[in-house]
């Protein structure tokens, strides 16, 4: 279906990252969110605040990180798209809700502009050191969605889709932005609300008394939802459960439910991907990248063709996910790989694991604070070609 | 099956259509209070005339944290404290739902304490009821912040030295619009003060005395369930309006019960529509009106 028009604040804007995000939220049909102030994200529910009263729609500042990463579920079983914001230090107390998002299928979006850790780390500058923290962070097993946009542009257009996403799979989707992207300030183009697709919850058409919470039907691996209010009588828990949502303390339960929670994204892996690649056929080196590091990587592969090595770039756009199967194939013919990243090498151990020893794997970490000086990337390319 | 017995088989427990018959037995050990109040809020929900699809219920984690999967509502068993902060989503996002946060003394007030001190603050429109058998039953008896100052518990194996919480009081000073307490030995009280609250806007607030047989009382010597709802008749003195400060608890102490606090303060959905509509004018995308009512 197309997009909500009141939400829609068409028109080609001069904003940073934090306030396209908002919009795209606000594109998306996002109609409740609640946060707590956190540097570098403050400012992308400092706009919803402003924005949503002429929108229709709620924000609250909660107590805390776990009051907001809860209530936003709440929200979502009212039948509203929901989001919450923040970064490093209040992801980890979030932690615990995207545990529970994950078993009770809620959707939501959790927007985290990183910046450097751990602990409070540096508050004002960037990071892409919560990597792998969104990805296995709250215990037990479970798979969820990340993207990473590297420009405002992206914030707006790919929160969209982060929204998208947490309705048709019914997981936690996390927006991977970081300080740089977050505060930059570019053009972005928002088009009118007839050229948005937005996916509409999946509801169910069944009546109350036959419809059962968890069951999947027509062999998908997502339930069909419904709200509280609506006289379903629906029970929820973070318990392990069966298909009528109650609790079962049982091996068998805990098999079928924990192996569907990571099937319906894993299984799908290859329909949820999303590599953008840049003559990555037939070429030695294979930098691979995401977020804002793809944009400084860019320059240093540019760089390096001037320098005739043959390199292609693959940046990542949906980092969780991991598109294994597309690196084991470019592994197939290249003779390296290289992976920049704001962190001191988080996403590289999925690179290796892909490659699985058919190329070499370089990587090139950064403990955060700025971007990396594409000269750096450059030489590890050099190096990678030698 | 006696043929006394027998002459009622054809008559249902009027509490039965508010229950998940499918999930009993239910949890809960012989002589808890649980129980009790779970038949006083099924009432209070019949005499509030409420309409029961538009009424959630949500807990936390513990004993009392299993009331909302019996309740045949639409019903939310959350993480442990965070009950009220669910709720606060559930209720924002649907105006029209009426939320009931229903959970224990540990849940709410030690790891969840600070979400009940800011939903009072914020009149957030809440029925949180408490259930407060002193301790954390679930996780075997350890001392809790409700725990009497000198009672055993697994962690305060020589007699708890910790302060506990006047909850009333904490209630009234975060700006709870309705306080009271009760015990499982008052159910024409309990159920008449669950049926108020859930009928005042705003943030209401009960608290419940019930006997855990099972840890706090074998482990303290006072006897069984039975035993303890009998200190609550003969300890206990009702009086409203009672200056929450006096209110506190002590080790089978005098028990003061009652309605403490009924007062009005806009809720926090009204104060943001009235709010939004002074400043914004015709701008302002009204939601829910007046707690939900058009």
């Amino acid at each position: 279906m197309k997009a909500d028009p009141r939400g829609v604040l068409t028109g080609i804007h001069f904003m940073d990252g934090d306030h396209a995000a908002c919009e795209g939220a606000l594109a998306a049909g996002c109609r409740f969110a609640a946060g707590y102030p956190i540097t570098p994200s403050t400012e992308v529910v400092e706009r919803f605040a402003a924005r949503i009263p002429t929108v229709g729609g709620v924000f609250i500042q909660m107590e805390d990180e776990l009051a907001s990463s809860i209530a936003i579920q709440g929200g979502a079983w009212a039948g509203h798209k929901v989001m919450t914001v923040t970064s490093g230090p209040g992801l980890s107390l979030m932690m615990e809700h995207v545990g529970l998002a994950a078993i009770t299928e809620t959707p939501c979006v959790i927007v985290d502009v990183q910046r450097g850790g751990p602990s409070t780390g540096l508050p004002t500058l960037p990071a892409q050191a919560d990597m792998m923290q969104v990805r296995w962070g709250s215990h037990g097993d479970y798979s969820i969605i990340a993207l990473s946009p590297n420009s405002p542009q992206e914030c707006f257009d790919l929160l969209i889709k982060a929204f998208n996403l947490a309705e048709e799979y019914r997981v936690p989707v996390f927006f991977m932005m970081d300080e740089v992207v977050g505060h930059m300030t570019e053009r972005v183009v928002i088009p009118e609300a007839s050229e948005i697709e937005v996916v509409e919850r999946k509801w169910t058409r069944k009546k109350p008394g036959e419809y059962r919470p968890f069951e999947c039907e027509d062999g998908s691996l997502v339930p069909s939802m419904v709200k509280a209010g609506d006289g379903y009588r629906i029970h929820i828990t973070g318990l392990t459960h069966d298909e009528r949502g109650y609790p079962a303390m049982n091996v068998a339960a805990q098999d079928k439910l924990v192996r569907r929670l990571k099937d319906k994204v894993d299984l799908l892996r290859d329909r949820i991907v999303d590599v953008r690649e840049d003559g990555v056929d037939g070429a030695d080196v294979v930098v691979v990248s995401y977020g804002i590091t793809s944009r400084i990587a860019g320059a240093a592969v540019e760089a390096a063709r001037a320098r005739g090595v043959r390199v292609g770039h693959m940046r990542l756009v949906i980092t969780w996910p991991f598109p294994s199967g597309r690196i084991a194939e470019v592994a197939k013919t290249a003779r390296a790989f290289v992976v920049p990243e704001l962190n001191m090498g988080q996403m590289v151990i999925e690179v290796e694991r892909a490659v699985c020893g058919r190329a070499s794997v370089r990587c090139v970490p950064h403990a955060g604070g700025t971007v990396h000086d594409p000269d750096v990337i450059l030489d590890a390319i050099m190096e990678a070609a030698r | 099956m006696s043929e006394d017995l027998a002459r009622f088989e054809d008559v249902e427990n009027p509490v039965m259509p508010y229950l998940r018959q499918e999930r009993i037995p239910h949890i809960w050990c012989p002589g808890c209070g649980i129980g009790t109040t779970v038949n006083c809020f099924a009432r209070a929900l019949t005499e509030s005339g409420l309409d029961l699809d538009k009424v959630s219920i949500v807990s936390g984690i513990g004993c009392t944290g299993r009331v909302a999967g019996y309740m045949r509502l639409d019903s939310f068993h959350t993480t442990h404290g965070r009950a009220i902060p669910f709720a606060t989503g559930l209720k924002l996002a649907n105006p029209r739902l009426k939320v009931v946060v229903y959970s224990g003394d540990g849940d709410l007030f030690a790891i969840g304490g600070n979400h009940f001190v800011h939903a009072a603050r914020r009149n957030m429109d809440l029925t949180v009821i408490c259930v407060n058998n002193s301790t954390y039953g679930m996780t075997g008896g350890q001392v809790a912040p409700t725990t009497p100052l000198g009672a055993t518990q697994t962690t305060m194996p020589y007699g708890n030295f910790e302060n506990p919480f006047n909850l009333p009081f904490l209630a009234d000073a975060c700006g709870a619009v309705y306080v009271a307490r009760w015990t499982v030995f008052h159910v024409k009280q309990l159920t008449r003060a669950m049926k108020e609250a859930l009928l005042k806007p705003g943030f209401t607030f009960i608290e419940v005395l019930a006997p855990c047989p099972t840890l706090y009382l074998r482990r303290n010597r006072l006897g069984d369930g039975v035993d303890q709802v009998k200190y609550y008749k003969e300890k206990s003195t009702i009086k409203h309006g009672a200056d929450t400060k006096e209110v506190g608890l002590g080790f089978q102490s005098d028990i003061v019960v009652g309605k403490f606090v009924d007062r009005e303060r806009p809720t926090w959905l009204d104060s943001m529509n009235q709010h939004f509509s002074k400043v914004l004018g015709t701008r302002f995308q009204p939601w829910g009106g007046s707690n939900g009512e058009d």
